[in-house]
């Protein structure tokens, strides 16, 4: 294994991109601490859980799919789609959340699996049948409605409200806790089961994975289905946080994602990367949000300015990684 | 020319379906010197994506992709409008709109050709902060402009036709010729094919593979120019939003695919029309426009579809017709079941 040393202490150049999130998260995070008042407190990193939950969950699925070298554009309409089809369900027939959410989550994988299926039978390129879907769930949202739809389930609302207290007067909303768990079960599927393994092959390379023996066409329609199921479940989180459904929802969150798992140190074309750093990725996105919020005068934009340049530091500096590994 | 058959197919049917729901569909009529008519309308408002989609062309041709086009839209229409409502020129403010877009591809070909970063990372960094960019140069807010010289670049008639039309048609040409008359093409093939292998046959990839982006770019800045002067305004976040996975769309339906090695300009003018003339159809067939997404999503997934060899070997193989057609496609299912 390649390593490269700092110092007397050596890190396996796997790890790097890794840890040089981790190093950019806690310099911001000084840097914040250090510049505003108010900033440096335990808080300020669950808030940005807390607002990122839904985002988290969407990475996580994002992650399977990009780690099979695939990638998969539809998540931000399908997190629109569980928003609006979740709203409606409750608003309309009134049917209790117990029964809406599985049935969102199992509409989101079916979403999922479909277009797996198509990208491994049929070899169309992934972007183009993830591009459909995302049109597809768009358009399934408009159809259902144009306008937003309040949610006001008295279950749906007390759970969207919960605090959880900690410690010192730090507290979460139940959503970190369901992103969490999914990260959690997500790196025990990675790492420690077949599923993983074959996820990791796939992505590292296609042909020598089938050579292998490697069900490499269940691997591909599994991890659409589960980007799928990982969409409607951040769309779930995201009417908790928004307490609406709404067409327009999400837009764009496809982006976010990718960026998120880019910045994280996954490689686009698959086979490298690990879920903390998608983690980082989405704690570094929360973070600048943080930030240009404390900082005030900011306008928005810088906000996509800073992330443009971040992606660009981030892609830069694998990039002369792997040049060194190589040699 | 088969490649082009399914296009082509698809086209002529979304046509026949508007005739059959507006009998006057076809007609065009010449009113106060100007002429109207759905055709021309389709022609008119495709404009900006044609162009669009013929820069993307030569990008998927060298294997890569551009997601930055919208952006690029976005802020070459702002900072033309900027430089018009601060009194400059129209042909300073074109000039530094379309020189600041060049600029803008050749970052992108330097991050993809020289520093080796995967196009579609590379170009989703100008994606997102080029939305930044725009919006940065418009101050966040929609800038106006009035003046009758802009105006025309997309919205103004010559010789009775939209302009639009006269400029699609001119770089339709330049680009055929260049990449069809000349070596270009098949140059730009050939580092498709294997940038490596056609590096070691004497021919400057990275060169080929800048140009080609700068090219891009450049026609999203002319459909910047056209997008902004048609509403004779710059709105830094909406403008050209999601008009590359449009471009990308026509690109595929055109029958160009995206690992890169070869390109029909034909298919790409085809297939951006198919997606304008869909939305059109839309239209005139009174579908609700809530559910226009859910339309598009069919049609392409149904193009695409067709156009996929495994897919139309599998149909044909339960029909019983053609038993021995793709051989990969049988042997991948045989290794994995």
């Amino acid at each position: 294994m390649t390593t490269l040393t700092v110092g007397r202490a050596s890190v396996p150049t796997k790890y790097l991109p890794v840890l040089v999130t981790g190093c950019l998260f806690l310099a911001m995070f000084v840097a914040g601490g250090i510049r505003y008042e108010g900033f440096a407190s335990g808080q300020v990193i669950l808030n940005v859980f807390i607002d990122n939950a839904f985002l988290l969950v969407v990475a996580v699925g994002m992650t399977f799919v990009i780690l099979t070298g695939g990638i998969d554009l539809s998540v931000g309409s399908v997190v629109a789609l569980s928003t609006m089809i979740s709203a409606s369900l409750m608003a309309g027939p009134g049917w209790p959340p117990y029964l809406v959410i599985p049935l969102v989550l199992v509409i989101g994988s079916g979403l999922g699996l479909v277009m797996g299926y198509i990208v491994h039978a049929f070899d169309i390129q992934p972007f183009i049948v993830t591009l459909a879907g995302m049109f597809l769930a768009r358009g399934l949202c408009y159809t259902i409605g144009t306008e937003s739809i309040p949610i006001e389930d008295p279950t749906f609302t007390a759970f969207a409200q919960a605090r959880l207290d900690l410690f010192a007067d730090m507290w979460i909303s139940p959503s970190v806790i369901v992103a969490v768990v999914v990260v959690l079960a997500a790196v025990y599927v990675l790492h420690y089961t077949r599923l993983g393994r074959a996820v990791y092959a796939t992505g590292g390379s296609e042909q020598s994975a089938l050579l292998m023996g490697l069900p490499v066409a269940r691997t591909k329609i599994t991890v659409y289905t589960i980007s799928g199921f990982c969409s409607a479940l951040g769309g779930v989180l995201l009417s908790f946080y928004m307490l609406s459904g709404y067409g327009l929802h999400a837009v764009g969150m496809e982006l976010d994602a990718i960026a998120a798992v880019v910045i994280g140190g996954t490689l686009l074309t698959g086979g490298s990367g690990f879920l903390l750093g998608t983690v980082l990725g989405v704690l570094v996105l929360g973070l600048i949000q943080t930030i240009i919020s404390f900082e005030g005068t900011l306008s928005s934009w810088w906000t996509k300015i800073f992330i443009g340049m971040l992606l660009f530091a981030f892609i830069l500096l694998q990039r002369l990684f792997s040049a060194r590994s190589r040699r | 020319m088969r490649r082009l058959l399914w296009p082509a197919v698809v086209l002529v049917l979304l046509l026949a379906l508007n005739v059959f729901f507006t009998p006057s569909f076809f007609s065009i009529q010449v009113t106060e010197g100007h002429l109207y008519g759905s055709l021309i309308d389709i022609l008119r408002f495709g404009a900006p994506l044609i162009l669009v989609s013929l820069g993307m062309t030569l990008v998927i041709a060298t294997g890569g992709i551009d997601l930055s086009v919208g952006s690029v839209v976005a802020i070459s229409g702002a900072l033309a409008c900027l430089q018009i409502s601060e009194d400059a020129s129209l042909f300073t403010a074109v000039a530094a709109a379309l020189g600041l877009c060049l600029v803008l591809g050749a970052w992108n070909g330097f991050l993809v050709a020289t520093v080796g970063i995967q196009p579609i990372i590379a170009t989703l960094v100008l994606m997102v902060a080029g939305r930044g960019l725009a919006q940065l140069i418009t101050g966040g807010q929609i800038i106006t402009v009035n003046s009758p010289a802009y105006k025309l670049i997309g919205g103004g008639y010559w010789l009775t036709v939209p302009f639009g039309i006269f400029i699609v048609v001119a770089v339709l040409a330049i680009t055929a010729f260049l990449t069809r008359r000349l070596a270009l093409g098949m140059l730009i093939e050939s580092v498709g094919g294997n940038a490596e292998a056609s590096r070691l046959a004497g021919i400057r990839a990275r060169g080929i593979v800048i140009m080609v982006y700068a090219f891009a770019a450049l026609c999203a800045g002319v459909a910047g120019l056209m997008i902004s002067s048609n509403v004779s305004s710059a709105d830094g976040n909406n403008a050209g939003l999601w008009i590359e996975l449009d471009a990308i769309l026509a690109v595929v339906i055109g029958g160009t695919s995206l690992s890169g090695g070869r390109f029909s300009l034909g298919g790409t003018v085809l297939g951006a029309l198919i997606i304008q003339t869909l939305t059109t159809t839309i239209y005139s067939i009174g579908v609700p426009p809530e559910t226009t997404l859910l339309f598009k999503a069919l049609v392409v997934t149904a193009v695409c579809l067709i156009q996929s060899p495994s897919f139309r070997a599998k149909a044909f193989r339960r029909r019983g017709k053609v038993p021995s057609a793709g051989p990969a496609a049988e042997e991948k299912v045989q290794v994995t079941a």
